[in-house]
């Protein structure tokens, strides 16, 4: 196995471009090393992005944040301004494995480990997110719904890497919230996980995201669900809106972890709780 | 094999090392630095035996390459007590019996000063999530949560 350590992305990216054989990038290592660990991806060429300027900085970006992707989840959670803006995705991150983890654990880890299960991607497909990927043929900028393809697999190309997150300017009357349904209290992986993010007009509901993971391939954007809540005052009609909208969008698995009814009904059940979070935290708590 | 040449300080002291690319930090303080403090239980960052500080970070060292450590500062359980004088947490570990086997004990040991650096007056809810990461198959957690709550007391009294 290589070992690099490139103090640019676009010397990642070339050395990801050229290399031949299993490539992975490393920043926090906490899927990486399982995995190296467990036979399951030995990679031939390790690229180390840790070395590269303003990979571990929170920074103020069009009144919204960017994100670097050695950013840890403890760092976030340290914030002091993150959490008041982004509270769900910066809840969603926290929840994933125990103390040690959070100290190496990332956003972009987590999205580009490709798990439908990844905790911290429907708070931030919910919030808006995007991201940066560098390429050896130039920039460009993805939606975080955009990047999972599958179980384990993303649209990112050869050679390509994300450089960065940005999460959109929170502005007023806005608030997000994720809740995720796991049968213990800690440490574990969501059964089903949802994100909302809701802006308000009034008492209204003027813009909505919802979205769900571990109920499909990818992580899911629910349209259905965010037209559900739109223009209502979060009331118990809408919310059952809201529950239909949110189970009839999934497409899960049975396995140990949970059945596809069960998946299937948790799903709507999170959507409104998630939704009556987020629209507290939008200052329409009645 | 190319090895990789490491410059790193651990518990206070610059230490070299030359690693294989896979091997973990974990290896490396065990295998070639001879610090056996800190224990492979399960190797996928699940049990937290392997505890250590990574620029006062706690972290898994099975999760983390050696190579990684070039430029850093790593604490492990054998920088915890000062000479011959046990650390209070040690102290009160052993008074409560707070150990069986003591394979998971340097890991829970390395957390809970980690916690007690970041929050001199955690709740016992606190503690509990704190170490949830850090696995014991013998005595139960209660004897560990409660060293830990009294050590924190002693500490706050002393201070």
């Amino acid at each position: 196995m290589q070992y690099h350590t490139p103090g640019s992305f676009d010397d990642a990216a070339t050395i990801a471009a050229k290399a031949e054989g299993v490539t992975r990038f490393l920043a926090g290592g906490t899927d990486v090393l399982v995995q190296l660990r467990a036979d399951m991806v030995t990679p031939d060429v390790l690229i180390d992005i840790k070395h590269i300027d303003g990979v571990s900085d929170i920074a103020r970006e069009d009144g919204g944040w960017r994100i670097g992707v050695a950013v840890t989840g403890a760092e976030m959670t340290e914030h002091p301004e993150l959490d008041k803006e982004w509270p769900g995705v910066v809840e969603a991150m926290d929840l994933i494995g125990s103390t040690q983890i959070q100290g190496r654990a990332t956003l972009v880890g987590n999205l580009c480990n490709g798990s439908p299960a990844a905790d911290s991607v429907p708070a931030m497909i919910a919030a808006g997110a995007s991201v940066s990927v560098v390429g050896p043929d130039g920039s460009r900028t993805i939606k975080v719904e955009d990047v999972p393809t599958g179980p384990g697999r993303t649209s990112l190309e050869k050679g390509e890497v994300v450089s960065a997150v940005h999460l959109p300017a929170r502005g007023d009357n806005g608030g997000d919230a994720y809740l995720r349904f796991i049968p213990r209290t800690e440490m574990d992986i969501a059964v089903v996980g949802c994100g909302v993010n809701l802006r308000l007009d009034g008492d209204r509901v003027a813009e909505a995201r919802v979205s769900l993971g571990a109920v499909a391939p990818t992580v899911l954007l629910v349209e259905e669900a965010a037209q559900a809540v739109i223009g209502t005052t979060l009331d118990a009609a809408a919310l059952e809106a809201l529950s239909a909208a949110a189970s009839a969008a999934c497409k899960p698995i049975n396995d140990k972890r949970g059945t596809i009814e069960f998946r299937t009904h948790v799903a709507g059940v999170l959507a409104k709780r998630a939704a009556k979070i987020a629209y507290d935290r939008a200052g329409g708590a009645k | 094999m190319t090895m990789i040449h490491v410059t790193t300080t651990v518990n206070g002291d610059e230490v070299e090392f030359l690693c294989d690319p896979r091997e973990t930090l974990l290896d490396v303080l065990r295998d070639r630095l001879a610090l056996t403090g800190a224990k492979e239980g399960c190797g996928t960052g699940d049990c937290g035996a392997c505890s250590v500080t990574v620029d006062d970070r706690l972290v898994c060292s099975c999760l983390m390459l050696g190579a990684e450590a070039e430029g850093k500062s790593i604490g492990t359980i054998e920088g915890m007590a000062d000479g011959e004088a046990l650390h209070p947490l040690q102290e009160k570990f052993i008074e409560y019996a707070a150990l069986q086997c003591g394979v998971c004990t340097p890991g829970v040991l390395v957390a809970t000063e980690a916690l007690l650096k970041k929050n001199p007056d955690p709740t016992e809810t606190e503690v509990r999530y704190w170490l949830a990461g850090n696995l014991c198959r013998c005595t139960g957690y209660d004897k560990i949560i409660r060293a830990v709550l009294d050590t924190a007391a002693d500490l706050r009294k002393a201070s």
